[in-house]
Parts: structure tokens; sequence; C-alpha cells
């Protein structure tokens, strides 16, 4: 079934895919509503609540998109896909930004024809064992039975990391989270294995978090973000300045708090006025925003902390590398001017 | 001139072609259309239809391969890897779903009413439930029910039953198996040319022999007498619990063990159908006819009715055949690793291909499908009636 689909979405990205690639801005205010592809469930990153409304700090910033674009954070309709259905459903114009967990690799950015916006978490694929296998390092993990989540670049790093070190498993692969869990539970599989925020997400959920450890090793690097199609500038440009208001209005101390106030006065660092629209931002317009676009996205969604502290904090993940440069992380903001 | 295109159009033969012309263009502009289309729009979006991806490394590991398979091969042969898994699925699903079926199908028409009801209550539960339940029941009920390996369940110490799968003694064959190998060939050889030998007699002489006993009785002998003769040149890797796992033997995963049994039970349903269909399509008065001459029932059975049954049998089991194939691909339900999982799964997202491992999967399938079918029919004109 996932197949028709796919198969449904590449002949639909074919025969649709012209009217799709100019003039994302006017499609998305013509519609009055942004499409965002986000994860098809995973705690902290993308979940439904008990209303039913989509939650998460990749959800968050489809609402800052919307925020940016249409002055409305709930102006928001969600497609989830899986790892496998991700870029099909992209290029097919399902969605206008992919905010799912997608790590920035060579061949997606140049060979599939997207557009890696930037970073909005750094990860690393991780395991995650039962305390009582016993087990302290990945690299007591010879012979064990892994269950993978299929279509991403957990499989590569995998056979790599186990080729690298000698050792010899045997890969289990699951097509969603959800199914993955289930059979890690089931102890089809001695370990699990995705990104580590997937790992905290997953255990989590579990009825006794306790029982399970997620094990120091990280085997890859796996930068994280929002992806667009090829093809349009402007749009692109759109999102990462988003993503970069977002972590400026962290780093000037501006949060959903106080960003009204401080965007009615003068301010002594510039480039508050600048973000807030209280100082002209030279160029703007040729994004198609209007002078709050900023103060939209910070009052409804809140800064890069906040966004972080709401949706990860409860799954024990610390900022680490998420944090910006000034405190130890890796995030270094180019400057609004 | 007008006069006469009228006059062709009415003439019913030329109306026959033109019609048939006309549609044959209509094809093959839309055919046309939509390769245009496709070529068009994939220069908009600046990919270009390339296969050259099926030659670098595939890059991952999959757990099961019938030829060797590390992940420094190709996508190439990850693909072929992934369909010699399908045709294992499909192989034994199809013979077991065969015997199974075939069984069910003469038990729903035993005059026992309790063999009869549990035949149909079994054909009506089955066929009414979606192939995919029947997949992740029957894995569920591996993974859920059977225990982890280290309180595996132990068969004579040498094969074990667990939520990872099933391990059992593998052979291996050491120097001197050809003559195992030679008699076995021999073997089989005799058998066919016994079996012609004696119905020949049979149609000269009348008399009957026992073949079908002697046949197994040579079958087994020869090989047998091969492995004495060169002092037993097998071995056997008995499966051992190291580490988190079991190793050496043979290992039947959970996910090959459900799915070729749910395949092969669903379709055994179908199976069962045809089979009913296919003796009830015999009129009664051949069974009557044949009894009255002092036939047994199995004589009957095997002699008058299977050979006629089977004209009407065999086209919709060919088609049981290609569902149950076809069906195999539901296998990335519960993550077996066959064509459509690497090819059509990992490989494409890895490569982002989707055109062309979808066309490749495609007429991998088409191309099975054809092979089966065409056996069937090549099955099927041999026991046609033959008009006299």
């Amino acid at each position: 079934m996932k197949i028709k689909a796919i198969l449904a979405a590449s002949v639909a990205g074919v025969m649709f895919a012209g009217s799709v690639l100019a003039g994302t801005l006017d499609d998305v205010r013509a519609r009055g509503k942004l499409n965002c592809i986000i994860n098809t469930g995973l705690a902290g990153f993308a979940a439904p609540d008990d209303k039913g409304n989509w939650q998460g700090f990749d959800v968050d910033f489809c609402k800052a998109v919307a925020a940016a674009v249409l002055g409305d954070a709930n102006k928001v309709s969600y497609t989830t896909a899986t790892g496998k259905t991700r870029f099909t459903k992209l290029a097919a114009g399902e969605g206008e930004i992919l905010s799912r967990n997608t790590t920035w690799t060579f061949s997606r950015d140049v060979d599939l024809a997207q557009t890696f916006i930037g970073v909005n978490y750094y990860d690393g694929q991780g395991f995650m064992v039962p305390k009582k296998l016993g087990v302290k390092s990945a690299k007591e993990l010879d012979g064990a039975s892994v269950c993978i989540q299929t279509g991403t670049t957990t499989e590569l790093n995998l056979a790599e990391f186990f080729a690298g070190n000698k050792m010899k498993y045997n890969p289990v692969p699951i097509e969603t989270n959800a199914e993955a869990q289930e059979l890690y539970k089931a102890g089809r599989c001695d370990v699990y294995t995705t990104d580590a925020s997937g790992l905290y997400a997953t255990k989590m959920s579990f009825d006794n978090p306790d029982a399970h450890m997620v094990l120091p090793e990280i085997v890859s690097k796996e930068p994280l973000g929002p992806v667009v199609r090829h093809g349009d500038d402007q749009w692109a440009d759109i999102v990462s300045w988003v993503l970069r208001a977002m972590m400026s209005a962290e780093e000037k101390g501006i949060t959903s708090k106080n960003v009204k106030k401080l965007a009615a006065q003068d301010n002594k660092d510039k480039e508050i006025n600048r973000l807030l629209g209280k100082d002209p931002l030279q160029g703007l317009s040729k994004l198609g925003l209007s002078a709050d676009w900023a103060v939209n996205v910070i009052s409804q969604v809140g800064n890069y902390a906040e966004s972080f502290e709401r949706n990860l904090y409860p799954l024990t993940i610390v900022r680490g590398m998420n944090a910006l440069y000034r405190d130890g992380g890796l995030h270094y903001i180019p400057p609004i001017k | 001139m007008s006069f006469d295109l009228l006059k062709i159009w009415r003439n019913e033969k030329s109306r026959e072609i033109i019609v048939q012309i006309i549609v044959l263009i209509i094809f093959g502009w839309f055919i046309s259309w939509l390769a245009g289309n496709v070529s068009g729009n994939f220069e908009k979006l600046g990919k270009d239809l390339s296969f050259e991806f099926l030659f670098i490394p595939a890059g991952y590991d999959i757990n099961q391969y019938l030829i060797s398979y590390n992940n420094r091969d190709s996508h190439l042969r990850a693909a072929v890897v992934g369909l010699l898994n399908t045709g294992l699925v499909a192989f034994f699903g199809i013979i077991i779903a065969t015997i199974f079926g075939l069984f069910l199908g003469v038990l729903r028409l035993s005059k026992n009413w309790l063999a009869n009801k549990i035949a149909y209550w079994y054909v009506e539960f089955t066929r009414n439930v979606p192939i995919l339940l029947h997949i992740l029941l029957w894995h569920g009920i591996i993974i859920n029910t059977l225990p982890h390996p280290k309180q595996a369940i132990d068969i004579l110490d040498v094969s074990y039953l667990t939520n990872r799968g099933f391990y059992i003694p593998k052979p291996i064959a050491e120097a001197g198996i050809e003559l195992f190998y030679l008699f076995t060939i021999i073997a089989i050889i005799f058998a066919i040319l016994f079996n012609k030998f004696s119905k020949k007699r049979q149609e000269n002489t009348g008399k009957q022999l026992p073949v079908f006993w002697i046949n197994l009785i040579v079958i087994i002998l020869l090989p047998c007498i091969a492995l004495i003769l060169n002092n037993f040149p097998i071995s056997f890797s008995i499966p051992e619990l190291k580490g988190f796992n079991f190793r050496g033997g043979l290992h039947l995963s959970p996910e090959l063990i459900a799915l070729t049994f749910a395949l092969a039970i669903y379709t055994a349903a179908f199976i069962a159908e045809i089979v009913r269909a296919g003796i009830l399509a015999i009129h009664k008065g051949q069974r009557e006819a044949a009894e009255s001459i002092g036939l047994k029932p199995d004589k009957v059975m095997n002699l008058v009715i299977l050979p006629q049954a089977r004209r009407v049998i065999i086209p919709p089991l060919t088609s049981q055949y290609l569902n149950l194939t076809k069906n195999s691909s539901l296998a990335i339900a519960i993550g077996y690793m066959d064509l459509v999982a690497t090819l059509g799964g990992i490989s494409l997202n890895q490569t982002g291909r989707e055109m062309e491992t979808m066309v490749l999967v495609l007429l991998i399938y088409l191309c099975i499908s054809l092979s089966i079918s065409s056996l069937m029919n090549w099955y099927n004109y041999r026991v046609k009636l033959v008009d006299r």
C-alpha cells in the first residue's frame, strides 16, 4: 500500500511539478494555509496532544513560518510522512516545507534537488538497549539483532559502524517508529537505533523508561533541519530567516513574553530594532514579508530556546550541541542586518 | 469521393479496421504524451533518468541473503538478493498452499459432517480477512509468544524456537559429496524411466507394477549408498547460543516464517474453493460410470475425476499463484527484505531514484508473473482435452 502511495506521489509529482516550482509564497497566501510535512509521530518533535493537535519541535517550526508569512501560527495544515515517503511528498508539492528530523547530506541536497535551509537540531545516531541486557557500550553489541527505521541515513551509519568495529549484527528493518518500538519491546531486537533525540523520545513513551538506556556512543553526524524544494530562492530565504529569527531572538533575549514591549520601544541594540520592525531591514520587501514578521513568530511560537524547552526538556534532552555558540553550542547565527 | 468513404465506413470489415487504427493512434498518443510529460517534468525538476545508481555500493546490510552479500556490494546485487528472497517466499508459499488447498478442497466435499464444516469455516474465515492482517497476526504470534533466545524452546539440543526465529541444524557438504549428487540424479532419472516403462508394460500386458514403492526405495537407497561409500561426507552446523543470539545452524527469521505461512494459509483457502469447483464441475455420471465398472474410490478420484477436474482448476489456480507471488510484496509491513524492501525501499531512499527503481520493480514483477503464467499455460496445454 505504501508503494502505491509512493508511485502515486511520484507520478503526481512528475505531472504537476511544473505548477509548484515558482511563487510558493503566493500559493501559500492564496490558499491562506501553509502545508507542512511532518513526522508520523515522534514525541517531542511531532506528535498529537490529547486534543488531537500536533505539537512538537518540528511542528513549532511550521507554525513559525505560518506566523511570519500569514500572520497566524495556526494556519498550518499538516501532512505526515514516513522516512521513505517524505522527499517524494515534498517533490510532489504536498507541502511547502518538510520539517521532519531530516538529516542534511550531500546527495539529498544535490541529487534530490532540495534545499536544506539550515540546521535546527544537531543530532547523532545512538543505540538504546534494555538495562537488563548488561551492555555498557555499543562496542559490546557483536552479534546483536538491531531494529532500524528504514528510509533514513541510519542503515548506512549502522553498516559502517559495525563493519568498522569488525562486529556482526542482524538488521531488522522497520518502516515507522511506532512499529519499531513494538518489535523492540517484544524483544525481537536487542537494540534499537535511530537519532539520539528519537531514542530519548521513544524511551519516554515507554511504560517504564528507566528500564532502558541510551548507550554513550554517537556513531554519526546528523544535522537535522527543514527542507524546501529547489528552485524558489525567495521561499528558501523566508524559511531560513524564520529559523534565524528564532535563534537571534534567543541570543538577544527576546521572548514571547517581552516581544511586544521590545517591539514598541526603541532599543539600544539596533539589531533588536531591525528584527522587530522598529528600524527598517533592507530587503525585507523582496522577501514579501511585512515588518512585523518576526514579532508574529516570536509572540506566537516563541524563540528557539522556548520551543526547545517546551518540547524537548520533557524528554530529558539537554541543549548540549544545540546551545548557542556563546553557551558552548554550535548555533552561530548570521547577523540580522 | 465522399460516397466512397461512406461506402468504406458501411462495409463491416473495413469499418472494424478503421476503428482499430483510430484506437491504436489514440493509445499511442496517450503513451507518448505520458512519456513526454515525465521527461519534460524531470527536466524542470533538474532530474535525469539514469540507472547508474545500480552499480554503486549499496551501503546497507540485508539480514537474509541466498547469494553472498555485504554492504560494499552494489545496489544491483542488493536487488538480486531481494528478488531471491521474494522467490524463496513465493516458491515455498505456492507449494504449501497447493498441498494444503488441495487437501481442504477435498475435505470440503467430504460426506463427514465435521470435516466438511471445519473446512467450510476455515475457508470462510481465512479468505474474508485481508492478507495483511494474516501476515501481521502470524508475525505478532511468533515475536510475542515465543521466548527470548536465552530461554529458547529446545528441541533435542539441536533446534531452537525463539522470538528471533527458528534455528535448525544446517547440513554442510564436505569433500566426496559429489558422488551423492551423482547418485541422486541417477535415481531420479531411473524413476522417470521406470515410470514410463511400467506404463507401457501395463498398456501391453495389463499387469501393474508397484511403481511408487520401487521408485521411493531407489530414490532413498541410492543416495544413502553414496553416503556410506564415501564415509558420510556431510557435517551439520548446530546452532549455539553465543552472546545475544544463536550462531551457526540455519536461521529462519520470524519474518520469513510469518510471511510464507500467512501467504500459504490465505491462498490455500482460495485454492480449496477452486479445487471444489473443479471436482463439482465433473458430471456425476462420470463418477457413477467409474464406480459401476468396479473402480475403488481412490482410483475413481485419481483416474477419472481429477484428470478432468484439472482442466477446470488450472486457469484459476494460475491466478492464485500470481496473487501469492505479488502479495509477497506486503513483506515490507513486517520488515522482510524482499525486492520491494531492497530495490523499491532502501535503495530508492538512499539514491532518491523513485522513477527508475519503481519502473524496475514493476518490470521484474511483470517478468515473474509472466513466467509463472506461461509455465502454467504450458501445463494446461498438456492436460487439456485432446480432440479426436
